[in-house]
């Protein structure tokens, strides 16, 4: 099928051009939406994804170009007139209201009135049922949305829509906190949604829900268009091709490093609820890459060994000693640093300056009785920003006003300048462009050569099997995998990274055929 | 800044959508559990003309808790509650001082309408010129307390020189219960009816629960903003002059602390101070708790200094006890 | 919120760093406040007077200083006047009982940081929120000074105590409680602006959560900050109690109302993460120099009030003000800029 049979787009965006202070987001972008579509947007970060959702969001507005809807012509000022379109975002932070009820969140504004102007609680409570039953879901609609899950959460932000008439529903990475097994009630909606007559607009990074339930993907790559094509007989290296223009195979600069000696070694770790009987070993010198799905709480083991959440059981040893992690002070003395998944709020104090960001951990080395010597903080500083070569105005530059890439250096050149041995990246390159990322590689590479052992936690298979020595795979909070790099496949990971468990805690790998 | 929401372990999640009507039970469990206690200690605490003290004793807390509520919910807060009460109470009493013949109605017309102007000042500052609730209310809680003497004059009014019709409005038994009382649970009552069957209400309840997301849904933040603390300034405008009524005289410190009894009653009752969430049910059980307190002191011929202290005790434990709750369940802001 | 017009200069560096656009404003305020004062009063710029006038706003300064780091953290601390009534009740009432005075006072400021600490355990261990917290001990600590001393009150202070509030340096016309005043001060700016702690206060400020991922002790720092408040507290109504002689139950009370306002003034803000101690020092003296000359012109303390609220309030709505009508000026200027036709040859 090249286009739906149903000839008149629901959407139109021709030549949108859009920039920020210089920075040019979207160039000549064009999108096209059908009804009874189910369309994927992909890119790399920083492609310009969210910046044309939040153009047909009407959140922003773009510098030029046409938006037709319907074949009319439209302006879309503010939030409130996509909305009146049909057009509903689901989004993935909580744009629920938690303290609100089910029925409450999905008739907010709208809600039924009795005869005489008052809220009518019952008839609410009966309506809200219907677009929830519509979708197959059971929920109690009388239960504040603050006690669901996040799959059940992306339910009534989807029955909400609906009872908005949404003509298009945007899902902006809608399984990246979903276990498998949610994930498939999800895209069975999507489906749904789809013979229903709707556009479901899907972003997302993870590139085998784009081969499994999206009609047509369109393509953007650094702010410009690149094709919008049907998904069906489309391969993933043509797909991959696409987003990135090139070949994948140079991107990794890693070198063979001879491994060292064992530095840490975590045994039976668990977190009831959260992960389960975790035990690997970190030898020095090596790069050992954590995959799975977002959701297999690969962070959560992260930040339990820096000390930032407690474990309930299990131990860990560093250079061969027990040790009892408390908190981060203790696991920075051990000579651990974590550099988060989050670099924005857990990462950055943004609005310092980069100097402040970088010596913030180790503000001790400068100090003599307490006070400052802010000759050689800024030294150090330097030092590390030059290191890294960090693009900036200056040391006095606010870490805000630094692109993402950047950002990302000066939060690697704080825990650098712990002199770590054993360094923690949670998903180092996320959402950084493409010459960063390279330099990211590079550093780490030449890191495990000095002997620092790394711990790589990523969600990208191509920098997962590029970069690491060995492989972990984690499951729904359990270990599904460990792989050589010799040894490592991306069905391989993939098959550990969605396997699901039995009843009596076994794990059953999926067989190849029952994914596509 | 948005919100980090962490979302509740399955196994809890029916407790805590019991969460909040556990929350009013609990109070009503300890108040029942101290009621019994008292009692035991001295009989002269369960009888009915010592719960109308009672009544009356916590009636003006409960209006002016109302609205006092409705800011926290917002994740604000008015500390010029107490002021407005005193600038309102002592305009009123100046115009009626000496005047025997003044209409009461009007009288009470007056000091709503003062209150509700005190109050959109509170709301236009916050609003329009973006000032923080606290650092907003803490300013015009000086001013409005300052023009208190400017009014007066430096003078007050004596209880002989306000009209008797005056002492009446909040004496005068209706049903056999003391007006002050049948007002507040009028009030009670039509705030809590708003805040369920009104949309503006539930807009009320969702700008605190998350911010950002009423933003987006369209919801008028600031418009909700400005007529919730036009809602209370009015609730306090009223309380100044039952207040003067009551007390019959009129002071240049009346009301000066009030508005902390208000936040108590608030956070005993249940409100939570991150926003969103709160009844009026469990603020009027929460004045009634601490009320019941003060009284149960009194009787029992306790220190009665002992109140302040008592009563920053149930805070405390009241507070504490709901972050404890919060945390487990998995909640967090 | 990037100004992309502001381009540091690298000569004046320093001195804008020390003196940004908010203290020069209040600076400006002050000479205005000294220049049109002395029409008000003849006595205003009188020296004696002016320094004698230190001496009514030391204890709101103490108390300031150390509302500022709690304050820069995010955090308020409502307590501190109750605080203070709690210490210095007690050191009156062990005084009476025969008590040596020093030992009562160090028992005092004792009882002050307890009552601090508990105040920073109850934010940083049970993680209450501050305001919620400080207002219980609001009441609590003032329900405890009510019910050790009740309504009486307690004098006749030994004069080398009382030395501190009603005495000068021999000689001149400085009053001792400013020196004690400038001592904190000193060390206070030294922590603040110069050591890891105070960056750590603005770090905390600003993102708690990225400071706990680099290993900041947040919760002790907490801690610590409402023990130091409580301890000011104490320290500040020792010089209260040693201006006046006499000491009932509700000594301070609502001071931490002018505390709070005197720190927001001086730049910062409620949000957290701001503003400078020069800054508090300059709108203490801004509220002190306004006090006197409110005072000189015998206008009452309750009317007082209505000045300082104002002053608050204005104080912070002024930015913003300037703000919005500084970028209305920008919008047009480019509106009108976007209309003018091309020019070919310049």
């Amino acid at each position: 099928m090249t286009k739906p049979s149903n000839t008149l787009p629901v959407l139109q965006m021709q030549h949108i051009y859009k920039s920020y202070e210089g920075v040019k987001a979207l160039v000549d972008v064009q999108l096209e939406l059908y009804p009874g579509e189910v369309h994927a947007l992909v890119g790399e970060n920083g492609a310009g994804k969210s910046t044309l959702v939040k153009i047909i969001m009407g959140v922003i507005q773009p510098d030029s170009g046409e938006i037709l809807f319907n074949n009319e012509l439209v302006k879309m000022d503010n939030p409130q007139i996509a909305q009146k379109m049909g057009i509903a975002a689901i989004y993935q932070e909580a744009s629920l209201f938690p303290d609100l009820s089910v029925a409450e969140n999905i008739f907010l504004g709208h809600e039924p009135l009795t005869k005489v102007g008052a809220i009518d609680w019952r008839k609410m409570n009966e309506m809200a049922v219907k677009p929830l039953e519509e979708l197959g879901i059971k929920l109690d609609v009388k239960r504040r949305v603050v006690t669901l899950t996040i799959a059940q959460m992306q339910m009534v932000e989807i029955a909400k829509a609906l009872s908005f008439d949404a003509k298009i529903l945007i899902m902006d990475e809608p399984t990246s906190a979903l276990t498998s097994h949610e994930v498939a009630d999800l895209f069975g909606i999507v489906r749904k949604l789809r013979d229903a007559g709707k556009t479901v607009l899907f972003i997302s990074h993870r590139l085998e829900e784009v081969f499994e339930v999206a009609d047509r993907v369109t393509v953007l790559r650094d702010g410009h268009f690149v094709e919008t094509k049907p998904v069906k007989g489309m391969t993933r290296e043509e797909l991959v091709r696409a987003m990135v223009g090139r070949n994948i195979d140079n991107m990794f600069p890693k070198l063979k490093v001879k491994r060292g000696e064992l530095v840490l070694e975590v045994k039976n770790l668990t977190k009831a609820g959260i992960f389960n009987d975790i035990s690997f070993k970190l030898y020095k010198g090596e790069i050992l890459g954590l995959a799975g799905l977002v959701g297999a709480r690969r962070t959560d083991v992260a930040t339990t060994l820096f000390g930032i959440a407690p474990a309930d059981s299990g131990e860990v040893y560093i250079d061969g000693e027990r040790v009892s992690i408390n908190g981060p002070q203790k696991a920075m003395a051990l000579g651990m640093a974590y550099v988060p998944e989050n670099r924005q709020i857990h990462g950055l104090v943004l609005k310092s300056n980069i100097t402040k960001n970088i010596t913030l951990p180790v503000l001790k080395e400068f100090s003599k009785a307490l006070i400052i010597n802010q000759r050689k903080e800024a030294g150090r500083a330097q030092e590390m920003h030059d290191k890294l070569e960090v693009k900036s105005a200056g040391l006095d530059q606010l870490a805000q006003e630094l692109s993402g890439g950047n950002q990302q250096k000066v939060v690697l050149a704080k825990w650098l300048s712990t002199r770590p041995h054993i360094l923690m990246l949670d998903e180092p390159t996320r959402g950084i462009d493409v010459g960063t990322k390279a330099a990211v590689h590079e550093l780490m590479s030449k890191l495990a050569s000095e002997g620092i052992a790394i711990l790589m936690i990523s969600s990208e298979m191509p920098e997962i099997l590029g970069m690491s020595d060995r492989v972990l795979v984690m499951c729904e909070g359990r270990l599904t995998g460990e792989f050589t790099q010799k040894e490592a496949t991306q069905e391989k990971i993939m098959h550990a990274a969605t396997a699901r468990s039995l009843a009596n805690g076994d794990t059953v790998l999926l067989k190849p055929a029952e994914k596509a | 800044m948005t919100a980090n929401l962490k979302v509740s372990k399955k196994n809890s999640s029916t407790l805590w959508s019991r969460f909040s009507t556990l929350r009013e039970l609990g109070i009503g469990v300890v108040t029942l559990v101290l009621i019994i206690l008292v009692t035991f200690r001295s009989n002269a605490f369960l009888t009915v003309d010592n719960f109308r003290d009672i009544f009356m004793a916590i009636a003006l807390t409960v209006i002016v808790a109302c609205g006092q509520m409705m800011v926290i919910v917002i994740r604000g807060i008015d500390l010029s509650v107490g002021s407005v009460v005193g600038l309102v109470g002592m305009t009123v009493g100046m115009m009626i001082r000496d005047q025997m013949n003044f209409s009461m109605p009007l009288a009470v017309f007056i000091g709503i309408v003062l209150g509700f102007i005190l109050g959109a000042i509170n709301g236009l500052i916050i609003t329009k010129g973006k000032v923080p609730p606290i650092v907003a209310t803490l300013g015009t809680m000086s001013i409005y307390r300052g023009l208190v003497v400017v009014v007066s004059n430096g003078q007050w009014v004596d209880s002989y020189r306000i009209p008797a019709a005056f002492l009446q409005i909040t004496r005068m038994p209706i049903f056999g219960v003391p007006a002050l009382i049948v007002y507040a649970v009028l009030i009670a009552i039509v705030t809590a009816v708003f805040l369920k069957y009104s949309r503006t209400g539930r807009q009320i309840f969702a700008l605190g629960s998350n911010p950002n997301a009423a933003e987006v849904a369209g919801i008028p933040t600031d418009r909700i903003k400005f007529i919730v603390f036009c809602i209370s300034g009015t609730l306090a405008g009223f309380a100044g002059v039952l207040w003067a009524s009551r007390f019959g005289s009129v002071v240049n410190d009346m009301g000066a602390g009030f508005e902390l009894q208000t936040v108590a009653a608030c956070v005993v009752g249940g409100v939570s101070v991150m926003g969103g969430a709160g009844s009026i049910l469990g603020v009027v059980m929460g004045a009634l708790l601490i009320g019941i307190v003060g009284n149960s002191l009194t009787i029992s011929n306790i220190n009665p200094f002992l109140r302040l202290t008592v009563n920053g005790f149930l805070i405390l434990l009241a507070v504490v006890f709901d972050t404890y709750i919060y945390r487990r369940l998995g909640k967090s802001k | 919120m990037t100004s992309p017009e502001k381009k540091p200069n690298r000569l004046f560096q320093p001195l804008t760093k020390l003196f940004t656009r908010w203290e020069a404003q209040l600076f400006i305020i002050i000479l205005l406040v000294l220049f049109f004062g002395q029409f008000l009063s003849p006595h205003f710029l009188n020296l004696n007077n002016q320094l004698e006038n230190t001496n009514n706003f030391v204890d709101i300064g103490l108390m300031a200083l150390a509302m500022s780091f709690i304050i820069v953290t995010g955090n308020i601390d409502l307590s501190v006047a109750s605080n203070l009534g709690m210490s210095t009740v007690t050191m009156a009432l062990l005084f009476q009982a025969g008590v040596p005075i020093w030992i009562a006072v160090g028992i005092g400021l004792l009882v002050g940081a307890v009552g601090g600490l508990f105040n920073g355990i109850l934010v940083g261990v049970v993680k209450l929120p501050a305001l919620v917290a400080t207002l219980a001990t609001y009441s609590l600590y003032r329900g405890i000074a009510y019910t050790m001393i009740r309504d009486l009150w307690v004098g006749n202070f030994p004069d080398q105590f009382t030395a501190i509030g009603q005495q000068n340096i021999p000689g001149t016309s400085i009053p001792n409680s400013l020196i004690l005043f400038a001592l904190f001060v000193v060390i206070f700016y030294i922590i603040f602006h110069r050591s890891t702690l105070g960056r750590y206060l603005f770090a905390i400020g600003q993102n708690e959560d990225a400071c706990r991922y680099s290993g900041v002790q947040v919760d002790k720092i907490k801690i610590l900050i409402f023990t130091i408040s409580g301890f000011m507290a104490a320290m500040a109504g020792m010089v209260i109690v040693s201006k006046f002689g006499t000491i009932r139950a509700d000594i301070a009370t609502g001071y931490e109302l002018t505390v709070i306002t005197a720190v927001v003034l001086g730049g910062i803000l409620t949000i957290g993460g701001v503003g400078t101690l020069p800054g508090v020092i300059i709108s203490l003296f801004l509220v002190g120099e306004l006090r006197l000359l409110m005072n000189l012109m015998n206008v009452k303390g309750q009317i007082q009030q209505i000045a300082f609220g104002l002053l608050l309030i204005i104080s912070i709505l002024m930015p913003r003000v300037i703000n919005i009508i500084r970028s209305r000026q920008r919008t047009r200027q480019i509106q009108q800029e976007l209309q003018k036709p091309t020019q070919i040859n310049g």
